[in-house]
């Protein structure tokens, strides 16, 4: 159940209880229920909104930086991790098997913003051995959803 | 000049659903709720697996009865999914779409005179095809109280010494209906007494919703060998316009049907069979999450029907719902054509499936909730509007 109510709520994360209940076959009150405690539980960490900025005047642009770093005695990596991810421009921090260590999301106005980061916050860490920034220049699909595509039902209207 | 036109192709009545559609197209903003095919796409890796053979230039015949590689492909599937075992060499054939399968299995096994029993609502086209074939067709007509279940009963009634075939298309479209394996054993007491042969149209096969698998009547005791087991991959994996579909069935009965695909058809498309090949091999996951999402506007569909107070037995196959409209005092052509001029929402009169789906109409759900949502809005005013002014 928790499950099939996740993968409703990650599409949709404003889709009616009520609704859902109706789908699922189950009632409001057990979904309403499972959703709190997953809440609680921090299963469910918030309710975000999928946006095509690209659409939109809003400056933004969003560079991936790798990051090599030297991981620190009895830390590991979530020391240096927890330096980067409390700057509020940093989206997304994950360490990454490979090449790199850390997979840094970053989102500014402009490159002048993003390149500031980096040469004067992200390189000067101690522990940071060295990084590589690569901008977005277009996003196709975000989180499952293709942004660029809209389909249309090209079924005939009625066949047996 | 002579009339060019054959007496037995002028008898054949078209298809109900053809008038209609032809209205239906002179419209516009027509929401549909008339479809009797997926709203998915066909799953990625097999279009990609269809791009790539094109790429590899394989676009040559294959032999006749299709790519050895995909019926050994459909026999394991067959196996594990339902537990019925065929050999992929001389008892399985790779037709262009389930439809030709249908037509082949009449043309291979009817004398002339022969009878075909044929449950009605059902499928527009195993009526004309056994008339093709110089069969008889006789409908039995299926009842609501049963919930469009064929009974031992209705079947006993309907044989006679010239019973040769009964068709058994089920999950069934247009309502919705599935036979439990209890209801099938019964069917399967009577054909083996009777000596019948069963042409199963399991075309729905994986869209069953009652929890349990679909079953096979030819999985039962002693009716492999006189079932000829019809699927395809149009609905299980939303491939309708790659036309192929396929049969099982007893050895003796394949080779005839193969000889007539032979020389009718040559073979599918090469195309569709590498393509159908990935669907059976990676793509059930897939097939669950299609069948999940059926399920759910299904129980929203049958939730909307028992508050608009449509009488609607709870259908646990395909993507229909047959509800009653019989308050309303109107055949289901009329229901329809108002409901189509009225609010611009398009579905099937029932009697286009048969004369017992006179007083019901074909509502599918092979829509997005939100294409639903709009159409059952209008459906909801309609039928106000009806009881209203009754």
């Amino acid at each position: 159940m928790r499950e099939q109510i996740l993968t409703f709520l990650e599409k949709n994360s404003k889709i009616d209880l009520r609704e859902l209940a109706i789908l699922l076959g189950s009632s409001e009150e057990v979904i309403a229920n499972e959703v709190q405690k997953m809440e609680e539980e921090q299963i469910i960490c918030g309710y975000h909104t999928l946006i095509d900025w690209d659409k939109t005047s809003a400056d933004k642009i969003t560079a991936l930086i790798e990051v090599r770093v030297t991981p620190q005695r009895g830390q590991g990596f979530d020391n240096i991790a927890e330096r980067i991810y409390n700057y509020p421009e940093v989206q997304s921090v994950y360490l990454i098997s490979g090449a790199y260590d850390l997979l840094v999301i970053l989102e500014g106005k402009t490159l002048r913003e993003v390149s500031g980061f980096v040469t004067n916050k992200l390189s000067t860490l101690d522990a940071v051995i060295s990084t590589a920034t690569h901008f977005i220049l277009k996003k196709y699909k975000d989180d499952g959803i293709i942004l660029s595509k809209k389909s249309e039902d090209e079924r005939m209207l009625v066949t047996p | 000049m002579r009339n060019p036109i054959a007496e037995k192709a002028r008898a054949i009545k078209p298809s109900g659903i053809r008038k209609f559609f032809d209205i239906v197209s002179e419209m516009e903003d027509v929401v549909s709720l008339g479809v009797g095919e997926p709203d998915f796409d066909t799953p990625w890796a097999v279009r990609d697996e269809g791009i790539y053979t094109l790429e590899r230039g394989k676009t040559f015949y294959t032999s006749n009865a299709g790519l050895k590689e995909l019926r050994e492909e459909i026999c394991a599937y067959l196996n594990r999914r339902f537990q019925v075992s065929y050999d992929p060499i001389h008892e399985t054939l790779v037709t262009v779409g389930g439809s030709e399968a249908i037509d082949l299995a009449f043309r291979a096994m009817l004398n002339p005179g022969d009878e075909v029993l044929i449950p009605e609502p059902c499928y527009v086209s195993y009526v004309p095809c056994a008339e093709l074939a110089d069969g008889v067709p006789v409908v039995i007509n299926l009842k609501a109280e049963n919930e469009f279940r064929l009974t031992k009963q209705e079947l006993l009634d309907a044989i006679t010494e010239k019973t040769k075939i009964l068709v058994l298309p089920f999950p069934n479209n247009p309502t919705g209906a599935v036979m439990t394996r209890e209801n099938l054993e019964e069917i399967a007491e009577v054909i083996r007494e009777k000596d019948i042969f069963v042409v199963s149209d399991e075309i729905y096969a994986e869209l069953t919703y009652t929890g349990e698998d679909h079953v096979s009547i030819a999985s039962l005791p002693g009716m492999r060998e006189r079932t000829i087991l019809i699927n395809g991959f149009s609905k299980s994996h939303a491939m309708t316009g790659w036309r192929l579909g396929y049969c099982c069935g007893p050895r003796e009965i394949i080779e005839q049907m193969v000889k007539i695909h032979q020389f009718a058809i040559m073979c599918a498309p090469t195309n569709s069979q590498y393509a159908a090949v990935t669907a059976l091999r990676d793509c059930d996951e897939e097939v669950d999450k299609m069948r999940e999402a059926y399920n759910q506007r299904r129980r929203y569909l049958m939730h909307v029907f028992r508050e608009m107070g449509l009488p609607c037995f709870e259908p646990f196959g395909a993507f229909y719902v047959f509800p009653c409209i019989k308050e309303f005092g109107m055949t289901s052509e009329e229901f329809a054509t108002r409901l189509l001029e009225e609010e611009r929402v398009a579905v099937v009169p029932g009697d286009a499936f048969g004369g017992s789906g006179e007083g019901f109409i074909r509502i599918s759900y092979a829509y997005s909730l939100e294409d639903l949502k709009i159409a059952l809005e209008r459906l909801d005013r309609f039928v106000r509007r009806l009881r209203e002014h009754k």
